[in-house]
């Protein structure tokens, strides 16, 4: 079973990582992604694939000082 | 006359940076926009649906200064500063490495470490620090672009309890230096910027006053102050009374015949 953010996800494994982001009203260009731990550059996010063992981290701005 | 704080050749009009912490997301455009701000911190955290996005309350035009909150030692805070890169945060970074959880004070020596990778991945290093000027000089010497002393404990509200070592900074290191954490009030600001610091960093003081509008143009105002004050010169500071009044001439109303 995929890992998104921490929580176990059978939902999205097959889709790209475009796609989840698409579906989750995220924009691209204010995000990063890290599968598996390493960053996964941009223009890599429409061929990379949640698979069912991915560990994927989507990662954006929040408040802070 | 030109008087623009200077960091990495970027130029600021505003010595007003402001944190974005613990604020209604709403009130955010309005905070930077009474601050006078032109740089704004941002933390980076897993993103879920739920949350707002904070860059679409952030002005047109404001520099965003990500931090690496979170990060424990400088392999950590490097990954977050690859990561706020990538997420399209430029090449600004505030380094910030604690592993206290207490008193959230950093670890200078990780943070100088920090300091060096980043500098070489061509980051804009701008670590938050303990005020030792030791550390300072190994961050200067590690490519940091601005130098971040305490002034207390991050969220505080305590205000310049570091302040002697501050001042042995300004005198000692050539970068600019941005007062950050623990100020809470707006007369700290102006003392701060009454020594020479170059720039001051608030959040909580803001986030957390009756009124955020209102506050933010306080610090703004007193910040602005205490710039023109050390621009100017304080005056000097004597034991003894030295009247204001001149000492002769005084007028004799005849009772003394």
């Amino acid at each position: 079973m995929a890992v998104i953010n921490g929580e176990k996800d059978n939902a999205h494994n097959g889709i790209s990582v475009l796609e989840y982001l698409s579906k989750q009203g995220k924009k691209p260009s204010q995000v990063a992604v890290m599968i598996n731990g390493d960053i996964l550059p941009k223009d890599k996010y429409a061929g990379t694939v949640i698979e069912e063992n991915s560990e994927v981290e989507i990662i954006g701005f929040v408040g802070g000082g | 006359m030109q008087d623009k704080l200077v960091i990495a050749g970027h130029e600021f009009d505003s010595r007003f940076i402001l944190g974005s912490g613990k604020f209604d997301l709403t009130l955010i455009k309005a905070a930077v926009e009474h601050a006078g701000a032109q740089i704004i911190t941002l933390a980076l955290r897993r993103v879920n649906s739920f949350h707002g996005n904070i860059l679409e309350h952030i002005p047109e035009g404001v520099t965003l200064l990500p931090n690496t909150s979170g990060a424990r030692n400088a392999e950590e805070a490097v990954k977050i500063a690859l990561l706020a890169r990538e997420a399209g945060c430029g090449e600004f970074i505030k380094i910030e490495v604690i592993r206290d959880s207490k008193y959230l004070l950093p670890d200078n020596y990780e943070t100088a470490k920090a300091c060096e990778m980043l500098a070489n991945k061509g980051f804009i290093p701008m670590p938050y620090m303990y005020p030792e000027l030791y550390a300072a000089r190994d961050m200067v010497n590690a490519g940091a672009a601005a130098i971040m002393p305490l002034a207390s404990p991050i969220g505080s509200n305590r205000g310049l309890a570091t302040k002697e070592f501050i001042r042995i900074l300004i005198e000692e290191i050539d970068l600019p230096i941005i007062v950050d954490a623990g100020i809470g009030r707006p007369s700290q600001a102006c003392e701060a910027m009454e020594m020479g610091a170059d720039a001051v960093m608030a959040n909580t003081a803001i986030a957390t006053a009756g009124s955020i509008v209102q506050m933010a143009q306080a610090f703004k105002n007193a910040i602005n102050a205490g710039r023109t004050a050390y621009l100017a010169g304080l005056g000097r500071v004597l034991d003894k009374a030295d009247a204001s009044s001149p000492l002769t001439g005084f007028i004799n109303d005849g009772g003394t015949k």
